[in-house]
């Protein structure tokens, strides 16, 4: 079908999108780097001179910036955990036969489609809270003293929240590639005498090996700029204690109001995210090929 | 109607060139069988005539008139596709009528064309079914009836039989063949089946690597195939072909006999060689038989059951003016 | 397998499977429960709301009236709708000729596109923020719409290409032979094939935009702030009245797991990018 006539009708079809993707892309970017090398505060007018590195200096020394970035690593960190193996176990399970499986796969689906932050405060009051929530009841009920989740162990509390809601991606991602693997992979291997866990190890983890990594990637991505969370919960607190890149970053922009030294945080948040997009765009593009 | 002459016509993917230059003469009310192995060009060759795909260099005459700028709707050509290529949201009537509709024709005439072609191909009670209510057979039919309602000058098939199994696909032969009398329309029919081309075909033309090895009719090619390919591509089981001495006997680099045209016999004959493998059809039987001064198995096919054991030793005639020459080129000499 | 499994068996997997189901459910049923209980029952001992409380509707209405859920819900609606529509009119065409018309390049192009939603939305932050404050796009409908529809631009794009290149030539093919134009052949052929993987990438797209929490918290404030925001406002200390959390909570949700519970195919496809199949 490809002539002449029909490859410019193509251009033209395409250049919407290329055009604003290209613009949202370049042209806030470009303002980002540049902001990076200004000291730009929109609440001291001083004329916004460049300074060169200074911002990025000033963010990386910063005490705040090393806890962000261990906080970041330990939120991405635990929720890949929590996820990756959760999901594994869970679409073993759902891939056995059993009764009422459409039921049970909405129920485990579900909580990827609450909101961020429905999620956060529902966990966080209602479940968390030490005094009224469903856990300190239990502990209480228990005769156990009752965890402040929020108080002692923030970080990890919402590790617990952002893991609940990626759960689901986790095991339907799995699950789906699982339904893909060939049953009578599966019986040749019991011909030839593997019982379950050899058949699990050597046959179904390596075809889950694929699907295990994109959802790494693609999760590390998203998870690299957990937000809601943490705004609606702890406000990054307390301290600096559940702050991460993206939170810290934001706090510089939009509360300390200094464009400089959010703009050059912003810079190392892109970078940092680009390392892991590489390695995801070389999975899809061996996909594109197949 | 219905007579296509490509003159020169070559294709090329990028760099490679699929069909070299080549001359093919279809007249009208032929039944033609593009032949050949797997990846020969030969579907790129139907879709060049149906003009699905652009000549890289040549021309395309349809009746007397030059059709190589011609889109494909443009050419009064229609085709039947390997996979059927119905269109899944729409009923079989409303499939059928589709190329109708686009000629603009009234309903009336439209209703008319279409119970005539379910009524030939016995569809008339599927009419109101979707495709993926009907089996391989049914799909069949529907998109040989989308091909007819349009009263094309020639009819294009690409492999149609090829997703059928094997008793559907005799009867639908048959069917095909029974259509072209009836309907003395001219036909282009594209397969790697021997048996459908020397079955189906009024002429065949064998392809290899894009060139078209030798055209003729179906006998012509069993009884005189102008080179190696052709003589080892037609006829099942393969020709046996023997070098060496033996050939060079008769004068040639190779000689071919079909397993047909060797005669056997328990204690005398011109070779001599040891059964190896033996298939019992019931009707025939073939032997592989171990020649003793031969590289190569000879095969050799008998009517009936005959009963020579694994092992056992057998002679073996060719009949003489059943032996097929070539020379060191591939190419027979007469 | 051609084994059978025994009632047994299954009625085990059933049973774990379930356990592990409902507890994930879990808070998703606890809220739905709370939200039709009277403040007071919300903050007793759980059993005793499961089994010896009333239920109510006045938590939706005290949400209604103490901070105007309508009017948060019609934004969510009309930002959702607005982006995915938008989107969808520049992606169709894309689409399209990417999937039809390939060029050596078109591979590229794709991956990049993709490449886009990869950028962290904290690193362009800071100049949005002020481009929209300068354009007096800040708490608009309109500006977030389209923020919106550009950060989900690229899976609508390449959603609908793979649903595009889903549809077997040889059918296209065949209306061409069958004497269709190409203006037939679109109308007749192909959109009706491609309707059904339209509506998938509609509907995903409408869920991602729904969902969207870092935006549309921002870049809106009082007007245009969505269902998110709106429920971000119930931190500290409304999100302790536990029957209005829940009550709203439950109205801000409900529409998109209803909607969830129809696309989870397209999940895969859209989120993974095809890189599992």
């Amino acid at each position: 079908m490809a002539t002449k006539a029909s490859r410019a009708a193509a251009r033209m079809m395409i250049s919407p999108a290329v055009l604003l993707l290209l613009g949202w892309m370049i042209v806030p970017l470009v303002l980002t780097v540049y902001f990076s090398f200004l000291r730009y505060n929109l609440i001291t007018p001083s004329g916004n001179p460049f300074v060169g590195s200074e911002n990025y200096y000033w963010f990386v020394t910063d005490p705040s910036f090393e806890e962000a970035m261990i906080n970041t690593l330990l939120l991405v960190g635990g929720v890949l955990l929590i996820t990756v193996i959760g999901g594994i176990l869970l679409a073993l399970l759902l891939d056995r036969p059993m009764f009422g499986q459409g039921i049970i796969r909405v129920m485990v689906i579900a909580p990827f489609f609450v909101m961020p932050t429905v999620s956060a405060l529902v966990w966080k009051n209602m479940f968390m809270n030490p005094v009224n929530g469903i856990f300190g009841r239990i502990a209480t009920g228990l005769g156990f003293e009752a965890i402040d989740f929020f108080g002692q162990i923030p970080l990890t509390s919402i590790i617990v929240i952002v893991s609940w809601q990626w759960l689901p991606f986790a095991t339907l991602i799995l699950f789906t590639a699982l339904q893909s693997l060939d049953q009578e992979q599966i019986e040749a291997a019991e011909m030839d005498g593997a019982n379950r866990l050899s058949r699990f190890w050597h046959i179904m983890l390596p075809h889950l090996s694929r699907a295990i990594t994109v959802v790494i990637l693609i999760q590390t991505i998203f998870l690299l700029s957990i937000f809601a969370e943490i705004l609606v919960t702890t406000n990054g607190g307390p301290g600096t204690a559940t702050t991460n890149l993206t939170y810290l970053i934001y706090v510089s922009s939009l509360l300390q109001f200094d464009v400089g030294m959010g703009s050059a945080g912003g810079v190392i948040a892109i970078i940092l995210a680009n390392i892991v997009a590489i390695f995801l765009m070389r999975m899809i593009g061996k996909n594109l090929d197949a | 109607m219905g007579q296509i002459t490509l003159k020169q016509v070559s294709k090329n993917f990028d760099e490679l060139t699929v069909i070299p230059p080549l001359n093919l003469q279809i007249e009208d009310g032929e039944f033609v069988v593009f032949v050949g192995p797997s990846g020969c060009g030969k579907s790129t060759l139907l879709r060049l005539i149906a003009g699905l795909e652009d000549v890289t260099e040549g021309a395309i005459f349809i009746d007397g008139q030059d059709a190589t700028t011609l889109p494909p709707a443009k050419r009064g050509l229609a085709m039947v596709f390997q996979s059927y290529a119905l269109y899944p949201h729409m009923t079989v009537r409303k499939n059928i009528a589709f190329p109708l509709r686009m000629a603009g024709l009234e309903k009336a005439e439209q209703d008319k064309r279409i119970e005539s072609a379910a009524k030939a191909l016995n569809l008339t009670d599927y009419l109101d079914r979707k495709p993926s209510q009907l089996s391989g057979g049914q799909r069949q039919r529907v998109a040989i009836g989308r091909a007819i309602v349009r009263e094309p000058k020639a009819f294009l098939f690409d492999e149609p039989l090829s997703n059928l199994d094997a008793a559907l696909r005799v009867g639908m032969r048959l069917e095909i063949s029974e259509l072209h009398k009836r309907l003395a329309t001219t036909m282009i029919y594209v397969t790697h089946d021997q048996v459908e081309a020397m079955t189906m075909a009024d002429k065949i033309v064998v392809i290899n690597a894009g060139v078209i090895e030798q055209v003729g009719s179906p006998l012509e090619l069993y009884r005189a195939p102008k080179n190696l390919f052709v003589a080892g591509f037609i006829g099942s089981p393969k020709m046996n072909f023997i070098e060496g001495e033996r050939a060079s006997e008769h004068g040639a680099h190779t000689i071919g006999i079909r397993p047909e045209h060797i005669d056997v016999s328990e204690n005398e004959g011109r070779w001599k060689g040891t059964v190896g493998l033996s298939e019992h059809l019931g009707s025939d039987t073939f032997f592989h038989i171990q020649d003793s001064s031969l590289q190569r198995q000879v095969t050799v096919r008998v009517s009936g059951e005959v009963g020579f054991a694994q092992g056992d030793t057998i002679y073996m005639t060719p009949r003489p003016n059943m032996i097929h020459k070539f020379d060191s080129k591939g190419d027979r000499i007469q | 397998m051609a084994r059978a499994v025994t009632s047994s068996v299954k009625i085990t997997n059933t049973i774990i499977a379930g356990l592990f189901g409902s507890l994930l459910f879990f808070p998703i049923l606890w809220i739905l429960i709370l939200s039709f209980k009277t403040e007071e029952d919300a903050i007793r001992a759980p059993l005793e709301i499961l089994f010896s409380s009333g239920w109510t509707l006045e938590s939706f209405s005290t949400v209604q009236a103490r901070s105007d859920y309508l009017k948060h819900f019609s934004n969510s609606v009309i930002i959702s709708l607005g982006s995915t529509f938008l989107g969808l009119l520049v992606a169709v065409p894309a689409a399209w000729s990417m999937a039809f018309v390939p060029a050596k390049r078109t591979k590229n192009v794709l991956m990049w596109m993709l490449s886009t939603k990869m950028l962290p939305p904290v690193g362009v932050l800071v100049p949005i923020y002020l481009i929209f404050r300068d354009l007096g796009l800040l708490d608009s409908r309109l500006g977030l719409t389209v923020v919106l529809m550009l950060i989900n631009l690229p899976i609508i794009i390449w959603m609908l290409y793979t649903y595009f290149r889903e549809i077997p030539n040889e059918i296209l093919e065949a209306a061409r032979m069958d004497g269709a134009s190409l203006r037939s052949e679109v109308l007749y052929v192909l959109t009706p094939m491609a309707v059904p993987g339209m509506a998938s990438t509609v509907l995903l797209n409408i869920i991602l935009a729904w969902n969207e929490a870092f935006w549309t918290l921002n870049l809106t404030a009082a007007q245009a702030a969505p269902l998110t925001a709106f429920i971000a406002s119930y931190s500290s200390p409304e999100g302790l009245f536990y029957a209005k959390l829940s009550a709203a909570s439950v109205m801000a949700i409900a529409p998109i797991l209803i909607m969830g519970w129809f696309s989870q195919k397209q999940l895969v496809r859209g989120l993974t990018f095809g890189a599992v199949k």
